[in-house]
């Protein structure tokens, strides 16, 4: 229905838009396992507040912990953190759940801060 | 600017103000920030095709800061904005080309929406990790730019006057 009513131009069109759409599902596949593949588990969870790291906590130590003056609290337990409460509109960060793998973060931007995953090698660094 | 054109543009900013409300009472269903399927972009590419470049920035930067206000914060307002123009450039350059259809363009869109966005996260927190999100970023971006894309060219199609080849034949 939506071809029918076009002319050939327009068919044209339409096979650039879906390799368009083809090529970016893809680079978001590749990319994914890129990302993915650095499932390596971490040793440390980093809270970073505007840029500025404020805190590190060792991920083989359970414990819930404050952050950022009292608007995020974090939980770490076997290995994972997970965000459990946050001063935000829409809790994405606490929806998110737990993660475990270096270099995985969890992000609370209306606080500005970012909890991130590093083991002992400094995984993180991934640069795209 | 005459009258009736003064009401359409009215009318489109509505549209979008509705459209990204109902969007904002949709539960977020992948816990991850940026998902969305940007309904409000439906208004802002017809916006585009029937009027151009001007008359869609009007929508899209009015729609931006209204809802912000309105359902966000001012620090949402700086993400939208940073999305809301480097996507509505490019979409414009794109339409220009003659290269996509509507669909294509509204992907494009969707996307630069989001690299825009993931930018801006990256200069403000100062944190590589938001490059983590962007696999998910860009799969979202084409599931909303197709829902987006095929209502915009409805739209462009069944409203009088319609022309999908960025001609402004007529006034709506």
């Amino acid at each position: 229905m939506t071809m029918d009513s076009k002319g050939n131009g327009s068919r044209k069109k339409l096979l650039r838009d879906i390799i368009l759409i083809v090529a970016v599902l893809s680079a978001g596949v590749v990319l994914l396992i890129v990302t993915g593949s650095r499932g390596k588990a971490g040793s440390c969870a980093v809270v970073m507040v505007r840029n500025n790291e404020t805190a590190r906590y060792s991920l083989s130590t359970d414990g819930i912990y404050t952050i950022n003056g009292g608007t995020n609290t974090i939980e770490i337990k076997d290995g994972k953190v997970r965000m459990t409460e946050a001063e935000c509109p829409n809790h994405l960060c606490v929806r998110q759940g737990w993660i475990s793998f270096s270099g995985q973060s969890i992000v609370c931007l209306p606080n500005e801060l970012s909890v991130t995953i590093t083991g002992a090698d400094d995984a993180a660094d991934f640069i795209l | 600017m005459d009258t009736r054109k003064t009401v359409h543009m009215g009318m489109l900013v509505a549209l979008a103000m509705i459209l990204s409300f109902i969007e904002s009472q949709i539960p977020a269903f992948v816990a991850i920030p940026g998902i969305k399927v940007g309904l409000a972009n439906i208004a802002v590419i017809f916006a585009l095709y029937r009027f151009g470049f001007r008359e869609a920035l009007a929508v899209s930067v009015i729609r931006v800061v209204l809802s912000s206000l309105l359902f966000g914060s001012v620090l949402s307002m700086v993400y939208s904005l940073a999305g809301a123009l480097i996507s509505l450039i490019g979409m414009t350059l794109l339409l220009r080309t003659a290269f996509f259809g509507t669909m294509g363009v509204s992907v494009a869109g969707a996307l630069l929406h989001n690299l825009g966005q993931t930018a801006v996260a990256w200069i403000i927190l100062g944190n590589r990790a938001v490059v983590y999100y962007l696999p998910f970023l860009l799969i979202s971006a084409v599931a909303g730019g197709i829902v987006t894309g095929l209502a915009a060219s409805f739209l462009i199609r069944y409203t009088d006057g319609g022309s999908e080849d960025g001609q402004r034949k007529h006034q709506v």
